[in-house]
């Protein structure tokens, strides 16, 4: 899944997101500890917040993919006439 | 009435009829003179009551004073302030007094107590603000200031319409809450609608702040579109379909902001994304929610502010601003990258930046009263924003692949002013009490919970796990070079060629009734000419022995006639 780019880069660079990625579990096992109030019944599920915003982005990130299809014109569009 | 003092606007006036007179080297010192004459003059008004005038038999209210007006006249003086010191090295005439005219006219519509003075603002912004776009004077520039000039002046004339209708109706022109109930209500509300950039007739926006110059986007950034959510709070707190309109405002620009490749647009669809938070805090209408959008109007200001100075900063120094042609700046603008990450983190709101302590009272209100779907939209929202605005802007223009250009971090001036930007996002961050202490309402919020700060990092951090991720496998969009269509599309290939075409028929139509008409009409004039031309029938001398015969004669007729 990994592709050829990254792959290639730096070694700072890959230790830094190796920092990042253990401060994301960190943050998801620190659910664990506290106890939650929420409003709406969801907040309180393990992780909730963690999902919710990575589940978003790639929803974001891949239907402005296919938007891309429907909206993209060329710089010159509005121009040619 | 407090004697010497003057309306909030005036200084700025005076300093703009000075900037047309005064030399060149001169102007730039008006623009940091004039917000601090300014200030000084607001607080001595704060100890006074209002300013008020009259005009055939209205009463013109030029200074209202309560903690609605005042927030947004404070906020007004640090934007312009730090516009001012950005835009210090900027000698253009039209450009130093159109930004001194529109700070003018954003200061006496917010504390305008009246309709009149109201709609007077109203235009006042607008003819300024076109003035800030025309500035870049490109071709592009001139074109696009027409059509926002007349988007404008269109909200000007709904704004009118709507003011006279209610005049009307209640006798009375005092600007206060005004609600739906009515026509006239209407009218003001999709007049301040279109300011506030509502979904579909938002593209005057997105479209003249990003062809407007570095310093003139970061001016306009701050005045039109906070001066209508000041008037929608004023007039239509609590109003329902607000909630609505403020979700879509929310959500929509977030797609639009991932594919476009002007950093600048990027940033005009993000304060969309941050008005439609604002706008659904209005139309909640609770003393949180209302206290959270003017608080986070106010801290939009600055951060956003702060960004359009950063990419401004990166426009000036390069000539660039698209992101599929930058990258890799952090090595030679290291200051303005700092900077520019600070703001990306306020917009973000990460705990310990600005965002943080006035996005979430608009949140928690809306989940206080049970608008769990809108909830869930505006959280899907705020994880956006941090993948467009936060990560994707810093991203592209600084680091990302590396373009090879090396400009240096811009002047002292401009440098000054985004680290002060930056420092007051920070400061709200860290103790937002002065900002609270400055509400409408009486706060009764803690935003620094752990929960609070747990949840906001966990958002914020798999948002930009999903970044990472969606970059490392190659499934992130590429900056690509090109432009997104959006609404603005229906207006310039649907309706402006319908009126040129309909207008083309007209003169055809026009051409076809002259050609159709030329000759009778050149009979009726060969015919006048034989008449009245030199050799005509009343063209030739007359004895003066032949006049008197005439007259006799229809004094005679005149005699005959009265007597039978």
């Amino acid at each position: 899944m990994i592709n050829k780019e990254f792959r290639s880069q730096s070694r700072a660079l890959k230790r830094a997101f190796w920092i990042f990625f253990t401060l994301c579990t960190g943050l998801l096992l620190a659910d664990l500890l506290y106890d939650k109030h929420a409003i709406l019944k969801p907040e309180a599920w393990f992780g909730f917040y963690g999902f919710y915003g990575f589940i978003a982005c790639v929803v974001l990130v891949l239907v402005a993919k296919e938007l891309r299809k429907l909206v993209m014109r060329k710089e010159n569009y509005y121009d040619e006439r | 009435m407090s004697g010497s003092l003057l309306p909030p606007f005036a200084p700025f006036l005076i300093a703009a009829l000075l900037a047309l007179v005064v030399p060149g080297r001169f102007r730039p010192m008006l623009l940091l003179l004039a917000p601090v004459g300014g200030a000084i003059n607001l607080w001595a008004l704060s100890e006074g009551g209002g300013l008020e005038t009259e005009l055939m038999g209205y009463r013109l209210e030029l200074f209202r004073a309560d903690s609605l007006s005042f927030l947004f006249g404070i906020l007004f003086h640090i934007a312009a302030f730090l516009g001012g010191l950005f835009a210090f090295k900027i000698q253009d005439r039209l450009q130093v007094a159109s930004a001194l005219v529109y700070v003018a006219s954003a200061l006496g519509f917010v504390f305008a107590g009246d309709f009149i003075t109201l709609f007077i603002a109203f235009e006042g912004m607008t003819i300024a603000s076109t003035g800030l776009v025309l500035a870049r004077r490109t071709p592009m520039a001139t074109s696009v200031s027409l059509r926002y000039f007349g988007v404008q002046a269109g909200a000007g004339l709904l704004f009118l319409a709507g003011a006279l209708l209610l005049i009307e109706e209640t006798g009375s022109s005092h600007f206060g809450q005004i609600g739906l109930d009515s026509l006239g209500g209407i009218l003001i509300f999709v007049a301040f609608g279109i300011k506030c950039g509502f979904p579909g007739v938002h593209t005057w926006l997105t479209e003249a702040y990003p062809v407007s110059t570095p310093t003139g986007a970061v001016f306009l950034s701050a005045f039109t579109t906070k001066a209508a959510v000041y008037a929608l709070a004023r007039g239509f707190p609590g109003e329902e379909p607000l909630i609505y309109i403020g979700t879509a405002m929310a959500v929509f620009p977030i797609f639009y902001a991932v594919i476009e490749n002007d950093l600048r647009r990027v940033l005009c669809y993000s304060m969309i994304n941050q008005l439609g938070f604002m706008v659904v805090g209005i139309g909640l209408g609770t003393t949180l929610a209302l206290n959270g959008a003017v608080a986070h109007a106010f801290a939009d200001v600055l951060f956003k502010g702060l960004l359009l100075m950063t990419m401004g900063a990166v426009l000036h120094q390069t000539g660039k601003i698209n992101g599929s042609e930058l990258g890799g700046l952090y090595r030679s603008m290291p200051l303005t990258t700092g900077l520019c990450i600070v703001g990306a983190a306020s917009i973000s709101a990460f705990p310990l930046f600005s965002g943080f302590v006035t996005k979430s009272m608009i949140m928690a209100a809306a989940a206080e009263q049970g608008y769990s779907v809108v909830w869930y939209l505006l959280l899907f929202a705020s994880a956006g924003v941090f993948h467009h605005a936060g990560i994707k802007i810093p991203f592209f223009a600084f680091f990302a692949h590396d373009s090879g250009l090396r400009p240096r971090d811009p002047s002292w001036n401009m440098l000054g002013a985004m680290a002060l930007g930056a420092g007051l996002c920070l400061a709200i961050g860290i103790h937002p009490a002065p900002l609270y202490a400055l509400l409408p309402y009486p706060v009764d919020y803690l935003p620094y919970t752990l929960p609070h700060v747990i949840a906001q990092l966990q958002l914020l951090f798999f948002s930009a796990l999903a970044f990472a991720w969606l970059k490392m496998t190659g499934l992130y969009p590429p900056e690509l070079r090109s432009i997104i269509i959006d609404a603005d599309w229906l207006l310039r290939r649907a309706v402006l060629p319908g009126v040129r075409g309909f207008a083309g028929i007209m003169i055809r139509l026009a051409a076809g009734a002259e050609r159709a008409g030329e000759r009778p009409a050149r009979g009726l004039l060969s015919q006048i000419f034989r008449v009245h031309g030199p050799e005509g029938v009343f063209g030739r001398t007359w004895l003066t022995g032949n006049t008197v015969l005439w007259i006799a004669a229809l004094l005679g007729l005149y005699l005959i006639i009265y007597y039978t």
